[in-house]
């Protein structure tokens, strides 16, 4: 069996932690690129601008992009083929180590605290993992920082069967709507839709890692993301809010088999600073 | 419009200022967000002093990253304002001026700028490192043991913002949307 010693796994994490929180995907740089030859508003613009602007800056100087480095959420995929090694530690205390030294390192803001006292836990642990168990020798490291400005504006549901295709589509444009301007607009919006209660959150958090201009390989689903970003940028909430064209780069949408009774649907939104990255070792 | 500010800021200050201005403020400015609010509004509540002068000033929701050596202060761009709702009335009753974050106001929140004198003015969320770099001093005044969420003391040059919120009641998040959303849709 291919053996991969835990300090790769810590060294790999503390570096996926900067790299993300100082450079954006080209994908979304492109993507904000469009939206500022494209909006409406001249604000819009100038907000476009400064958002453009501030990349540079981060990422030629090494500085977070957003002060809010996010909460650390990891998505392993791991090769049944591989074995780690490495003394005491375990897989996911090698992440964490790997979180806790990339946070220091890099000047990162450490976010994530006690729900009630509010006491920092001081190294931006605990990170959020999640694991699929893959085919293969390899193991691949996705890290996402997500901002809780945006968090905070997503929302979950359980429709009725009955609601349908139109009771998804109703929720998703409510829920951008009643967003506003709080979670950084130009957004990306990830829909799940289908699985159960928990599941359904896990598939639009997924969803929010996919390229921009990708679409579900499904073609009603992918038709459902384009009328959705169309609709939601009717809404004319625009760039930081203050009226445009633009309020959201891209919609995706990641949907699975559900319970005969329900129809779980949840929108996570991430705000433009869209960051994440992936790893395979 | 544009229009240059340095505080403290007067009535008069606030009385030319109109939603959609772009405003670039000088002088000094404090940052404070949740945790610090819960403490300043305690401190009324008991009538104790405050442990900064907020007549006419400014408060700015942000809770920076840390400097890296060769800097002040790390990125620094605006918190969701809406979770200091709660706290803001009461600020805005001992003098306090400006707000300086993004995001929706309450109802509440806009009346009592309008019967207090005080505006809001947005900062462009998520461009932290740009905003920064209009921050020239940072002293830490209060509430150490907060971390990232102290009360700071900045002195900051041109810095930029957006009038949100002004003294007679109009919101340009609501009057923004007007503008440029498509009438009629189905959802």
């Amino acid at each position: 069996m291919r053996q991969i010693h835990y300090s790769e796994v810590i060294e790999v994490v503390a570096q996926l932690c900067q790299e993300t929180n100082f450079s954006l995907p080209e994908d979304v740089l492109n993507s904000l690129r469009k939206a500022r030859s494209e909006e409406k508003s001249p604000l819009g613009r100038i907000v476009l601008a400064q958002i453009l602007e501030n990349a540079r800056i981060a990422a030629e100087e090494k500085v977070p992009i957003c002060q809010d480095c996010g909460t650390a959420i990891v998505f392993l995929e791991l090769g049944e083929e591989l074995e780690l090694t490495g003394g005491n530690l375990n897989l996911y205390a090698a992440i964490e180590e790997g979180v806790r030294r990339g946070y220091k390192e890099g000047y990162l803001r450490k976010s994530i605290c006690h729900p009630f006292t509010r006491k920092n836990t001081g190294d931006n642990t605990p990170a959020m993992i999640y694991t699929d168990i893959v085919p293969g020798n390899k193991l691949k490291i996705i890290f996402c920082p997500k901002g809780g400005g945006s968090e905070n504006m997503s929302a979950i549901k359980m429709l009725s069967p009955s609601e349908g295709i139109e009771g998804v589509k109703k929720f998703v444009i409510e829920t951008v709507k009643s967003a506003g301007a709080n979670p950084c607009p130009p957004i990306v919006v990830g829909v799940g839709i289908g699985g159960t209660f928990e599941r359904v959150a896990l598939l639009a958090k997924k969803a929010l890692l996919r390229p921009f201009g990708s679409q579900n390989t499904d073609t009603e689903l992918a038709a459902l993301e384009d009328e959705l970003l169309e609709e939601i940028n009717y809404l004319g909430i625009g760039p930081a809010g203050l009226g445009g064209s633009t309020t959201a780069l891209s919609v995706h949408i990641e949907m699975q088999p559900c319970h005969i009774a329900s129809l779980p649907v949840a929108i996570n939104i991430n705000c433009h600073a869209a960051r994440h990255k992936e790893v395979t070792i | 419009m544009e229009v240059e500010l340095t505080t403290p800021l007067t009535e008069e200050d606030l009385e030319q200022l109109h939603i959609g201005d772009s405003v670039f403020i000088n002088g000094v400015i404090y940052t404070a967000r949740d945790a610090a609010h819960k403490r300043l509004v305690a401190l009324i509540e008991e009538d104790k002093e405050l442990p900064f002068d907020i007549e006419g000033q400014i408060i700015y929701y942000v809770g920076p990253a840390p400097a890296k050596p060769g800097q002040i202060i790390g990125s620094a761009g605006p918190t969701t304002s809406g979770r200091m709702d709660v706290y803001s009335p009461a600020l805005m009753a001992k003098g306090l001026k400006g707000m300086i974050g993004k995001g929706n106001r309450s109802p509440e929140v806009i009346e009592a700028m309008k019967s207090y004198k005080c505006v809001y003015f947005g900062a462009t969320g998520g461009v932290g490192a740009l905003l920064a770099r209009a921050i020239e001093k940072v002293r830490i005044i209060a509430y150490e043991d907060l971390g990232t969420e102290a009360i700071r003391q900045l002195v900051v040059t041109n810095f930029p913002v957006i009038v949100i919120n002004d003294i007679y009641g109009n919101d340009l998040y609501k009057e923004g949307v007007k503008k440029y959303q498509k009438k009629n849709r189905k959802y």
